[in-house]
């Protein structure tokens, strides 16, 4: 119990630690290319910087809570080109459907591919990785076999249904409306909430949560559960934003995702970081790639420098936790 | 030594035959059943196809083995065909690229190793980002472009055939490494210190196995090989490209769990991993030459990976529970 009241304080300042690290990096980057170029921060470029992270935020905010129970879900690019397909297809099949049919049913989709991720992780015993990487296989080819080869163009789907991407409420366009209340809604959840602490409980060490009686069965279903909604939900915005779907969208968006959590503080191990640093994870991400093309760099160095970022954040990441470690051996040895 | 063994390889090996015997039936109806499928032709083309994947999976079986995962060689495959171009149109000579390139991929290889082993961190966490930092090297070097102009002997010997007959000669290369690769992991006591490192590293460290420098070899062969298929897959289209062989990494990863390798470590064979990826190339094949989109063939390796892992389970809880019940009745009576 002792080392419990320790641990506390210790673990709230180094969350403090690492989300900072991300906002003062952001900071940095946002005010270096302002200076060379100050229609950086214009209204419209800030506007597309935040319609262009709202997709990312969304998908990343699921995957952390997946990432913090220390397992992993890379059939969310999948998932995100079947809900895309799946309700372009009903919308432009439907134009009167309102936006919040199109919203539901693309969360629905979502909910059932993560909730089969979910079973055969918990009740097949198989690894989160193997069956996501198999998901990710079978939801893709599941769309390629919907679609064959065909697409929904912007001129079939509603025009309510598109207008949804630039429409905005008080000046704050809808996708990023919807991106803040998600990873606002969940990080709420995770840090204050009962069930996101046993996910935390979970991720520190699965055996020792079950001992301590801990339902995990329905927690990791709920976990895989939202990462799929979410996805889900991401397929809607996506298709909403681009207008013209096919069976490819998203593809490859797993490790823009995984990359955003991991840059945003969490770690692969689970049971530490935030929903809300993974946001900012997907924030900077986005941002960089917006520099780069404002500051006139090659285009080609983004991908180079977002790696580079995955291994230092990790590389920080391990650093704290060693620091920690050692910090916490220190105190114990002294009670 | 043998006790050991015992265990942990009884499973996997009865998942290996599974899959052995499956590929051959597959094999088999595929050459009946669909046309085409068993000509001399087709066989070169599968036979090229499934080369790649072949070769990345034999290193990568070697450090799933070991309970590591290496995600980044489909990008270092990437990185080595974008420097192959730049080489060639700076004049370098070939002789001179290929074995440049196999060395460059090396030292990729012992990035990953050294973060991996070095610095501790995990290896699926650093793999993803070498996987973006490499690819991003790639179009760095070449950006968006395409170098084709190799020379014609060369890119003739990676597409053609032993004596002009069916067999590829880049096939020969393939059995080579196979051979080294199996010999290496089930007949010798290196072989043998991979899987105890996967069953329990901490318990390998104490019986005298250097756990960190044995990974780190590991990561090392793996970028030399990735190299290696960078260069075979830049001359096979005689076309060097940033974007070459991107997503590999998921279909080697899948025909090596498929081949029956524990995700966890300390488990699975060599020739279940070869079953593996003959298993995916030939259905894909088959699927092709029947007109089936290749990308709703998706849904076949992604159920067969997931099966791969979900039947074994299946098998021994059902086991488990018969066991329980006949010891239940046996008490009773």
């Amino acid at each position: 119990m002792t080392t419990m009241t320790v641990k506390a304080p210790a673990i709230g300042s180094f969350f403090k630690a690492r989300e900072l690290g991300i906002v003062l990096a952001l900071v940095a980057l946002v005010g270096y290319t302002a200076i060379g170029n100050p229609r950086f921060l214009s209204g419209q470029s800030i506007r597309d910087i935040l319609l262009n992270t709202a997709i990312l935020a969304v998908m990343a905010a699921g995957q952390a809570v997946v990432v913090i129970t220390r397992n992993i879900d890379l059939s969310v690019g999948s998932v995100l080109g079947l809900s895309a397909f799946a309700v372009a297809t009903m919308m432009s099949a439907n134009p009167d459907l309102p936006m919040i049919v199109a919203l539901l049913a693309g969360l629905a989709v979502g909910a059932v591919c993560g909730l089969l991720n979910g079973v055969l992780v918990r009740y097949g015993r198989v690894p989160a990785l193997v069956v996501t990487l198999g998901t990710l296989y079978i939801y893709r080819g599941l769309a390629y076999s919907w679609a064959g080869g065909s697409q929904v163009n912007a001129d079939e789907l509603p025009r309510h249904f598109l207008s949804f991407a630039n429409d905005s409420l008080l000046g704050i366009p809808w996708l990023v409306l919807i991106a803040i209340v998600v990873v606002g809604g969940v990080s709420l959840m995770m840090r204050n909430y009962r069930v996101g602490r046993e996910l935390y409980a979970m991720g520190s060490s699965p055996p020792a949560a079950e001992l301590a009686g801990i339902k995990v069965a329905r927690n990791l279903l709920g976990a895989f559960l939202l990462s799929g909604a979410l996805a889900g939900l991401a397929g809607v915005l996506f298709a909403a934003r681009f207008g013209t779907v096919d069976a490819a969208a998203g593809t490859g968006y797993e490790l823009n995702v995984v990359a955003a959590v991991v840059v945003g503080g969490v770690a692969v191990f689970g049971g530490s970081g935030s929903v809300w640093g993974a946001g900012l994870g997907a924030l900077l991400l986005t941002v960089i790639g917006s520099a780069l093309a404002v500051l006139d760099i090659n285009q080609f160095w983004q991908q180079a420098i977002v790696g580079a970022l995955i291994v230092l954040a990790i590389g920080a990441d391990r650093l704290v936790a060693v620091r920690l470690a050692r910090s916490l051996r220190k105190r114990d040895s002294h009670v | 030594m043998s006790e050991l063994r015992r265990p942990g390889s009884r499973r996997a090996l009865g998942w290996d035959s599974i899959i052995v015997a499956l590929t051959v039936v597959v094999l088999i109806i595929a050459s009946f059943a669909v046309e085409n499928f068993g000509t001399s032709r087709n066989f070169t083309f599968l036979a090229l196809d499934l080369l790649p994947i072949a070769l990345v999976a034999l290193p990568m079986t070697f450090i799933i083995v070991t309970g590591e995962i290496d995600l980044s060689v489909a990008s270092t495959l990437g990185f080595t065909s974008a420097l192959m171009g730049t080489f060639w149109t700076h004049g370098l000579s070939i002789e001179t690229i290929i074995p440049l390139c196999v060395v460059i991929g090396a030292i990729l290889g012992a990035v990953n190793g050294f973060l991996v082993t070095g610095l501790g961190l995990p290896s699926l966490a650093v793999t993803i980002g070498t996987l973006a930092f490499y690819r991003g090297l790639a179009l760095v070097v070449l950006g968006d472009g395409a170098v084709a102009d190799f020379p014609a002997a060369y890119t003739g010997w990676v597409t053609g055939n032993i004596g002009g007959g069916s067999i590829p000669n880049v096939l020969i290369l393939l059995v080579i490494l196979a051979l080294i690769f199996g010999v290496i992991l089930h007949a010798t006591p290196f072989g043998r210190s991979l899987y105890a490192i996967g069953a329990n590293a901490q318990a390998a460290h104490f019986s005298g196995i250097r756990v960190a420098r044995t990974k780190f070899w590991l990561y090392v062969v793996s970028g030399a090989v990735a190299g290696l298929v960078g260069v075979l897959w830049t001359l096979r289209y005689s076309s060097a490209r940033a974007d070459n062989g991107a997503g590999l990494e998921l279909a080697v990863v899948a025909a090596v769990l498929l081949g029956g390798v524990s995700i966890f470590g300390g488990k699975g064979t060599l020739p279940g991993v070869l079953a593996g990826v003959v298993l995916l190339a030939a259905l894909q094949n088959a699927l092709r030459l029947e007109d089936v989109s290749g990308q709703a063939l998706n849904i076949v390796t992604g159920v067969l990976l997931v099966a791969s892992v979900l039947l074994p389970n299946i098998i021994t809880s059902i086991r488990t529970t018969w066991q329980r019940r006949r010891l239940r009745s046996a008490a009773a009576h």
